[in-house]
C-alpha cells in the first residue's frame, strides 16, 4: 500500500504541497472570504456584525451620502477618498526616492571586489536586525521638536548668536517619507544588487570594445539588464508601503492618515469592523490594479531569461 | 598601411597574486603579426595568451613595452578607441536585445545612419549564414548561432583586426570542427587579420596561417603549422604539439647535419638532425614523431636500428597504436593501416620481438631543459 503511494508521482506533489495549502486556505483564503462578506454588512451597537448584504460601507469610503447637511439629496465627502490618494502618492513617492538612493548604492557594491561587497551587504542588512517599530522610534527621537536634529541646529545657531526657533518636523508628511525610505530601502537594494551582480563583466566589456562609453553603456546595458531587480524591488517596497500604519501613527500623529491606519482604527477604536473590512478589501484592489499595469510596462524580468 | 596589422614590443603585464606578490602573466613579448594574418596564440590555461589578446583590445595594458596596431602606439587607450574588435569566449552577446539590435549596436555608437545601418547588420547575417534570424533574441538560438552572433557583431564594425578568445571552446566537438573551416573561409573572404586565441592544437594546426606557442609568459616559437610541427625548438614545443618520443642523452659526436647522441636507457647510440644550439657533451634530448618511426622485421639500417619487445598493440581503425621496449626506453609507435587485411600480423598483434627504425632526418636534437 505505501509502496504504491510511493511510485505516485501525484500524490507526492499533493503531500510536498499540503502544509503551504492548508495554511494558505486556513490563514488567507477563508479570511478573505470572511472579509469579504463582512464588508457588505452592518455594525451592531457593541461592534459586531450583523450579517446583510449593502454597499453603504462602499458608498462611505467614497463619501456618498444622501443625509447632507446641505439639505441637498446627495453629496460627496471627499475624507477616505483623500486618504487613499495620500496613501497611493506617499507609496509612490517613496518608492522612487528609494529606488535612487538604493540604484547607485547597489551599482556601487556589485562593482566592488567580493569581500568588500560581503561587509556592505553585512551594512545594509545589519539596521533589519533591530525592531521595525524600535527603529521608527528612533527617528522620532531624531526628528522631534528636543531631537537631535533641532539640538544640532540649535547649538550652532547659539554659536552663531542666531536666534533659533526649533524646526517642527515630527508629524508632518516629510516625516512619514523619510521613515518609510529608511525602513524599506535594504528591500529595494538586495534585488537590485542581486540582478546587477548577475551581469557578467564582459558585457560591459563586449560594449567598451563595440564603441559605448561608460554612459552609454549604463543606459544601453546594465540599465536594461537590471531591470528584474528594480521590478522586484519595487513590488516588495510598494505593496508593504501602502499598507503599514506604523510608520504613519508614530512619524505623522494626527496629521498623517494612510489608509493603513483608517483600517486599523475601525477595527480597533471605532469598532466598525464592516468599514474596515471594505477599506481593506479597496486597498488590495488598488495594490493589485497598479501591481498589475506596472508588471504589464515592465514585466517580472523574466523575458529575459525566457524572451 | 604598416607593415604589421599588430605589433607587441618588450610587452610585460604583471598581476598580483593573493598572496600579495607580483607575477608576470605576460613576461617580456614580442610579436609581429601580419596585415590578412590568420595568427593564432597557442598554449595551456596561465601561459599569457589571453592577457596578450586583452591587451591588443585595450581591457588591460601593459605593465612595460607597448602594443602597436596598424602601426599606431595604443598606450593606454580605451577598447572603444582602437581599430580592433573582440569576439568574447562567452560571447558576451546582449541577451535583452534581439539579434539584429546586437549586431547593430557597435554601428549605433558610431552614429553611422540607419538605413546603413539595417544594410550592414543585414550583410553580415548573411555573412554568418543567419539571415531571417534577426528578430529573434540570443537565448533563442544555438551555441553555434549565437557563437556567429558575436561573429556578426564584431564583424560589422569592419575591425582592421579581429580578435578571438577561444571563440570555439563552448561548442561540441563536431560543430567544433565546422566551425573551424567556416571561421578560416570567412577570414580568407573577408581578409581582415584575425588573431586567434586557443588551447587546442588541432584548432591552431587547422586555421592558422602562423602560431605562436606560448608557456609561462613567454612566446617560445612562432611559425607557420608545419613549421611548429616538423621543427619544434625546444622540447617544451615538441611536447606540447601532438605527441612525441623523447630520448634523453648526451652529444658524443657532432658535425654540420648529425648529432650522434648517447642515449643510457637504450643503451646505444642514436643519430639526429643537427638543428643547431647544442655542443658536444651537451645533455640533450631527442625528439621523434611516433608516427615516424618504422617496425620492421629486419633492419634497414646499420645504426639507428633497435631490437625492441612489443609491450601493446591499440587497433584503432585507420591506426596501430604500439606501445615497444628497447633496453629500459619505451618508445610510442603509429602505424598507418594501409593495407586492407584482417592477418593479426600486419597490426603486430601477438609479436614479441621487431626492430624499429628511426631515420636520422626524423630525430630533432634538442637541447635537454
Amino acid at each position: 500500500m505505501f509502496d504504491k503511494l510511493r511510485q505516485n508521482k501525484s500524490f507526492q506533489g499533493t503531500l510536498l504541497v499540503a502544509p503551504t495549502l492548508v495554511f494558505m486556505i486556513g490563514l488567507l483564503i477563508i479570511p478573505l472570504i470572511l472579509t469579504a462578506v463582512i464588508s457588505f454588512g452592518e455594525r451592531d451597537s457593541s461592534g459586531g456584525v450583523i450579517y446583510s448584504f449593502g454597499l453603504h460601507n462602499y458608498y462611505k469610503l467614497i463619501g456618498y451620502s444622501t443625509n447632507c447637511d446641505s439639505g441637498a439629496s446627495s453629496c460627496f465627502d471627499m475624507l477616505y477618498v483623500q486618504i487613499l490618494w495620500r496613501s497611493l502618492t506617499l507609496a509612490f513617492q517613496t518608492t522612487m526616492i528609494v529606488i535612487s538612493l538604493a540604484y547607485p548604492l547597489s551599482y556601487f557594491i556589485a562593482r566592488a571586489t567580493p569581500s568588500k561587497r560581503n561587509t556592505y551587504l553585512f551594512m545594509v542588512l545589519v539596521p533589519l536586525w533591530t525592531n521595525f517599530v524600535i527603529r521608527v522610534y528612533a527617528w522620532m527621537m531624531i526628528l522631534r521638536t528636543q531631537g537631535v536634529i533641532n539640538g544640532i541646529l540649535g547649538a550652532i545657531a547659539n554659536l552663531l548668536h542666531i536666534p533659533f526657533a526649533p524646526l517642527e518636523m515630527l508629524y508632518t508628511p516629510g516625516a512619514v517619507l523619510v521613515g518609510m525610505v529608511y525602513e524599506f530601502l535594504p528591500f529595494m537594494i538586495l534585488p537590485i544588487f542581486t540582478s546587477l551582480e548577475k551581469i557578467d563583466n564582459s558585457l560591459y566589456e563586449a560594449a567598451a570594445d563595440l564603441g559605448a562609453n561608460s554612459i552609454k553603456t549604463f543606459f544601453k546595458v546594465t540599465l536594461p539588464l537590471s531591470m528584474p531587480g528594480v521590478v522586484a524591488g519595487t513590488i516588495l517596497v510598494f505593496i508593504p508601503v501602502m499598507g503599514t500604519f506604523i510608520v504613519s501613527d508614530l512619524l505623522g500623529g494626527q496629521k498623517v492618515i494612510l489608509v493603513g491606519n483608517l483600517i486599523q482604527r475601525q477595527f480597533l477604536d471605532a469598532r466598525d469592523p464592516t468599514f474596515g473590512s471594505a477599506a481593506s478589501l479597496v486597498l488590495m484592489v488598488m495594490t493589485l490594479i497598479v501591481t498589475y499595469f506596472y508588471t504589464k510596462k515592465f514585466g517580472f524580468g523574466e523575458e529575459i531569461i525566457v524572451a | 598601411m604598416s607593415d604589421f596589422a599588430v605589433e607587441l614590443r618588450d610587452v610585460v603585464k604583471s598581476f598580483q597574486t593573493p598572496e600579495g606578490g607580483w607575477i608576470n602573466a605576460v613576461d617580456h613579448v614580442d610579436m609581429k603579426i601580419n596585415n590578412g594574418e590568420f595568427f593564432s596564440l597557442l598554449g595551456s590555461s596561465g601561459c599569457g595568451k589571453t592577457t596578450s589578446l586583452r591587451m591588443m583590445a585595450g581591457f588591460e595594458w601593459p605593465t612595460e613595452g607597448e602594443v602597436f596596431i596598424a602601426g599606431q602606439p595604443q598606450g593606454k587607450k580605451p577598447p572603444f578607441q582602437r581599430p580592433v574588435n573582440t569576439v568574447f569566449q562567452s560571447y558576451a552577446l546582449f541577451q535583452h536585445m534581439t539579434v539584429h539590435q546586437n549586431v547593430a549596436f557597435g554601428l549605433e555608437m558610431e552614429k553611422v545612419p540607419s538605413k546603413q545601418i539595417t544594410e550592414r547588420v543585414g550583410k553580415a547575417l548573411e555573412m554568418v549564414k543567419l539571415s531571417g534570424m534577426d528578430k529573434r533574441y540570443p537565448k533563442q538560438l544555438s551555441g553555434g548561432q549565437q557563437q556567429r552572433i558575436a561573429l556578426a557583431r564584431a564583424l560589422v564594425k569592419l575591425p582592421s583586426v579581429l580578435l578571438l578568445d577561444e571563440p570555439l571552446g563552448a561548442l561540441d566537438l563536431k560543430l567544433r570542427k565546422e566551425m573551424q573551416l567556416e571561421l578560416k573561409s570567412l577570414q580568407r573572404e573577408v581578409g581582415i587579420t584575425f588573431v586567434f586565441v586557443t588551447h587546442d592544437q588541432e584548432e591552431a594546426l587547422t586555421m592558422s596561417d602562423r602560431i605562436a606557442v606560448m608557456s609561462h609568459g613567454k612566446v617560445l616559437q612562432v611559425g607557420p603549422p608545419i613549421e611548429i610541427y616538423e621543427r619544434p625548438n625546444c622540447k617544451f614545443v615538441a611536447d606540447f604539439i601532438g605527441d612525441t618520443n623523447f630520448f634523453e642523452g648526451v652529444v658524443t659526436g657532432i658535425d654540420d647535419k648529425k648529432v650522434t647522441a648517447h642515449i643510457p636507457l637504450l643503451n646505444s647510440t642514436l643519430v639526429g638532425m643537427n638543428t643547431g644550439g647544442v655542443r658536444l657533451n651537451d645533455k640533450v634530448v631527442i625528439s621523434v614523431r611516433p608516427e615516424k618511426i618504422r617496425l620492421t622485421e629486419t633492419c634497414v639500417l646499420t645504426y639507428n636500428c633497435f631490437e625492441v619487445n612489443v609491450k601493446s598493440s591499440a587497433y584503432i581503425g585507420s591506426d596501430t597504436r604500439l606501445e615497444v621496449e628497447s633496453e629500459r626506453q619505451r618508445i610510442k609507435i603509429w602505424e598507418q593501416n594501409h593495407i586492407s587485411t584482417l592477418d593479426p600480423r600486419a597490426y603486430h598483434q601477438g609479436e614479441v620481438k621487431a626492430f624499429a627504425t628511426i631515420l636520422p632526418e626524423n630525430a630533432l636534437v634538442l637541447p635537454a631543459e
